[in-house]
C-alpha cells in the first residue's frame, strides 16, 4: 500500500519541466540533478516533497525527451506514483523501467494536498481526503512484468533475456 | 487482413505474423545514444553487470548535443562515451560530425530496419521506411547487451496528404498543420502512417523533417513507405543497395484516417510553449524576433539550407535580430560551402554554428534571454526548451525562419518568393 500527498499539476507537463536541458551539465551528478525536479512547473516543488508523496497530473504528462533522468529525479524526491489522465510513452516506459508506477486515472477528482492510499495490487485509489475510491486503468502486462521486478535492470538481471 | 507498415516491419523483423497489441521481441538493426542520455547508459550497463555489446557495429554514441561542450561536466562526459566506445568497441561519431539522426538517415538507417535511439527524435528515420523509436538510457543499455529489445505493436493512423503544395510551403508546414489537427497526444503510442498524392514527388528530406516530428504528436514511429523516392536517395548516398521496397497492404486497418488537402495548407507556425498552439504565420505579423535559429534534425538539411539561401541571397538580417544557422551534418556543411550558400549566410549577417544540436535545447550556442522570443525551425517550443522558462519560443518552416530574419518579425515566407 502507497500513502503520501498529493501535488497536483496541469495537463502537458513536459520533461523540460521536470529536467530542462539546460541542467544538462548535472545529469552526471544525479544527487544535484535531483534538487532541481520539476522546477520549471513548481520552483518550490523539491524542497516541499516527502518520500512517500504522489504526483497527480492531467493530459500527456512526461511529453518530450527520452530522457529517463525525468523519472529518475522523480523516484529520488521519493514519489511513490504517479497519477495521470494520460501519459506520454516514452517516459511511461521509462517510469516502469526504473520501477516507479504510473498509472492512469481520472484526475479531475483528486486535489491539490490530498491524502491518499493506492492499492496497486486491487488497482484501488483511496482519496482519504474527500473519501472518494477511483480505479485506475490496469498496467500492461509485459509492463507490469518488469514493474513487479522492481524494474528493467532487475528484471534483466534475473531473467536474462525478456521473457514477456 | 492486411498489414499496416508498423505491422509489416515487425512481423519480418520478428518473423512471426503480427498484429496491433501483439508484443514481439526484435532483433535491432542499429541502436544509439547521444551525449546527454549516454552518460546514463553506461551507468546502467555497468549496474547491470554486461560486459559486452552484442553487435558492435550496430551501437553507436554519438556527441552532438553540447558539441563542443560548454563546461567541463560535459566534456567529462565526452570522455565517459569516448572511453566506453574504446573500451567496447562500438562506434563513435565526434563532436562536429553532425545530429546523430542526420548521420543515422544520410549513411545508416535502411527501409525495414528497426531502430532504436536514447533520443526521442529517433523516430526522424521513419521518413525512410525504418521502424525507428525513442526509448530511456535503460532500454538502450540492454539493447546494447542484448542485441534486442521488446515492442508492442502499435496501432496505425493513416495520415493521406494530397494535392500539390503552394510556393512557399512545406513539409514543416504540413507537420506543423497536422500537429495543429490531432493535438500533442492526438497519435501517443501509435504509429503516424503518411500516405497520399504529395508525397509522390516529396523527397527524403521533407518526409524526414515529417517523421522527425511524429513525437511531437505523441507517436511511438512516423513511417513513409519506401518507394522509388527513397531508392533515388539511397543512391545518392552511395548505398543504393540498402533499399527494399516496402508498403502497407492496400487492405490493411486503420483506427483512424485523416484526409489533407495540401494545397490549402498555409505557412504555419507553432506558438510557446507547445507544438499544437499553431496558427498562419501571416497572423502573426508584428511579433518581434529577437533570434532565429535554423537547423537541427528537423530542418537542417541542404535542401533547407537551399531555401534559406534563395530568400536571405542580396538581402540582410534585422538588425535586432540574431540570425544563427547549424548545418546538420558535417556533409551538409560541406555542400552548402560548395553551393555558396554559407557565403550567402554570412554575407547576410548570420553566425554559423559547427554541425550539432546547437541552440536548440537549451544548453549552449544561443541561449535566450529574460523575455525574448526566437522563431526556429527546431521540432520543440517548450518552456525553457532553449535555456530559459521566461523565453517564448515559435516553430516553423526555414522559409518562414529567413522571412523573419530580414524583418525582425514573424513574417509569411511568400512575401519574399
Amino acid at each position: 500500500m502507497l500513502k503520501g500527498r498529493v501535488f497536483n499539476f496541469g495537463d502537458n507537463i513536459s520533461t523540460d519541466h521536470i529536467v530542462p536541458g539546460r541542467l544538462a551539465h548535472l545529469r552526471s551528478n544525479l544527487p544535484e540533478l535531483a534538487k532541481h525536479v520539476l522546477e520549471d512547473a513548481d520552483p518550490s516543488f523539491a524542497t516541499r516533497v516527502k518520500k512517500g508523496d504522489f504526483i497527480v497530473a492531467g493530459n500527456n504528462f512526461g511529453l518530450g525527451s527520452s530522457r529517463e533522468h525525468a523519472p529518475l529525479v522523480i523516484k529520488m524526491a521519493g514519489i511513490s506514483a504517479i497519477l495521470v489522465k494520460s501519459a506520454a510513452r516514452i517516459f511511461f516506459r521509462n517510469a516502469i523501467n526504473l520501477g516507479l508506477p504510473m498509472l492512469v486515472c481520472d484526475t479531475d477528482k483528486i486535489c491539490d494536498g490530498d491524502k491518499l492510499e493506492v492499492d496497486l495490487d486491487q488497482g484501488i485509489i483511496n482519496d482519504l481526503t474527500n473519501g472518494n475510491q477511483l480505479p485506475f486503468k490496469k498496467i500492461p502486462k509485459a509492463m507490469l512484468a518488469i514493474l513487479e521486478e522492481g524494474g528493467l535492470m532487475p528484471y534483466i538481471k534475473k531473467h536474462g533475456e525478456f521473457n514477456l | 487482413m492486411g498489414k499496416t507498415l508498423a505491422e509489416k516491419i515487425l512481423s519480418q523483423k520478428s518473423q512471426i505474423g503480427v498484429c496491433a497489441g501483439d508484443i514481439v521481441i526484435a532483433n535491432i538493426d542499429l541502436a544509439f545514444v547521444q551525449d546527454t542520455t549516454g552518460p546514463l547508459m553506461v551507468r546502467e550497463f555497468e549496474v547491470a553487470g554486461f560486459k559486452s555489446l552484442a553487435y558492435k557495429e550496430r551501437t553507436i554514441l554519438f556527441l552532438d548535443h553540447a558539441a563542443p561542450s560548454p563546461n567541463s561536466q560535459l566534456s567529462n562526459d565526452h570522455i565517459l562515451l569516448r572511453n566506453f566506445a574504446h573500451k567496447k568497441g562500438s562506434r563513435l561519431s565526434e563532436v562536429g560530425e553532425g545530429v546523430c539522426h542526420q548521420i543515422v538517415a544520410e549513411s545508416l538507417a535502411k527501409p525495414g530496419d528497426i531502430i532504436i535511439g536514447a533520443d526521442s527524435h529517433t523516430v526522424t528515420a521513419g521518413g525512410l521506411g525504418a521502424f525507428a523509436t525513442g526509448m530511456g538510457s535503460s532500454d538502450v543499455a540492454v539493447t546494447f547487451a542484448l542485441g534486442k529489445t521488446w515492442l508492442r505493436v502499435p496501432e496505425s493512423i493513416k495520415v493521406m496528404v494530397d494535392g500539390k503544395l503552394p510556393i512557399g510551403v512545406y513539409a514543416k508546414d504540413i507537420i506543423l498543420h497536422l500537429i495543429g489537427l490531432i493535438g500533442a497526444d492526438g497519435a501517443t503510442y501509435q504509429s503516424l502512417e503518411f500516405g497520399g498524392s504529395t508525397f509522390d514527388t516529396m523527397s527524403v528530406p521533407g518526409r524526414l523533417t515529417i517523421a522527425n516530428m511524429a513525437i511531437e504528436a505523441g507517436a511511438k514511429v512516423g513511417l513513409f513507405a519506401a518507394d522509388e523516392v527513397t531508392r533515388s536517395y539511397l543512391v545518392d548516398q552511395k548505398r543504393g543497395n540498402d533499399y527494399i521496397p516496402l508498403e502497407p497492404d492496400s487492405d490493411a486497418s486503420y483506427i483512424k484516417t485523416i484526409k489533407i488537402d495540401a494545397s490549402r495548407i498555409e505557412p504555419t507556425v507553432a506558438k510557446p510553449h507547445t507544438v499544437d498552439n499553431t496558427a498562419l504565420a501571416t497572423d502573426l505579423k508584428g511579433t518581434k524576433i529577437q533570434q532565429v535559429f535554423i537547423g537541427t534534425c528537423t530542418n537542417g538539411r541542404l535542401e533547407d539550407m537551399a531555401i534559406v539561401a534563395s530568400i536571405l541571397r542580396g538581402r540582410k538580417k534585422h538588425i535586432d535580430t540574431r540570425l544563427i544557422i547549424a548545418p546538420a551534418s558535417m556533409e551538409v556543411l560541406l555542400q552548402s560551402i560548395a553551393f555558396g550558400y554559407i557565403k550567402t549566410f554570412i554575407e547576410v549577417g548570420a553566425i554559423i554554428l559547427p554541425p550539432g544540436c546547437a541552440a536548440c535545447l537549451g544548453l549552449h550556442q544561443g541561449v535566450l534571454g529574460n523575455g525574448e522570443a526566437c522563431l526556429s525551425t527546431a521540432n520543440r517550443n517548450f518552456k525553457g526548451r532553449m535555456g530559459n522558462p521566461d523565453a517564448f519560443i515559435y516553430l516553423a518552416s526555414p522559409a518562414t525562419a529567413a522571412a523573419t530574419a530580414i524583418t525582425g518579425e514573424i513574417t509569411d515566407p511568400r512575401e519574399f518568393l
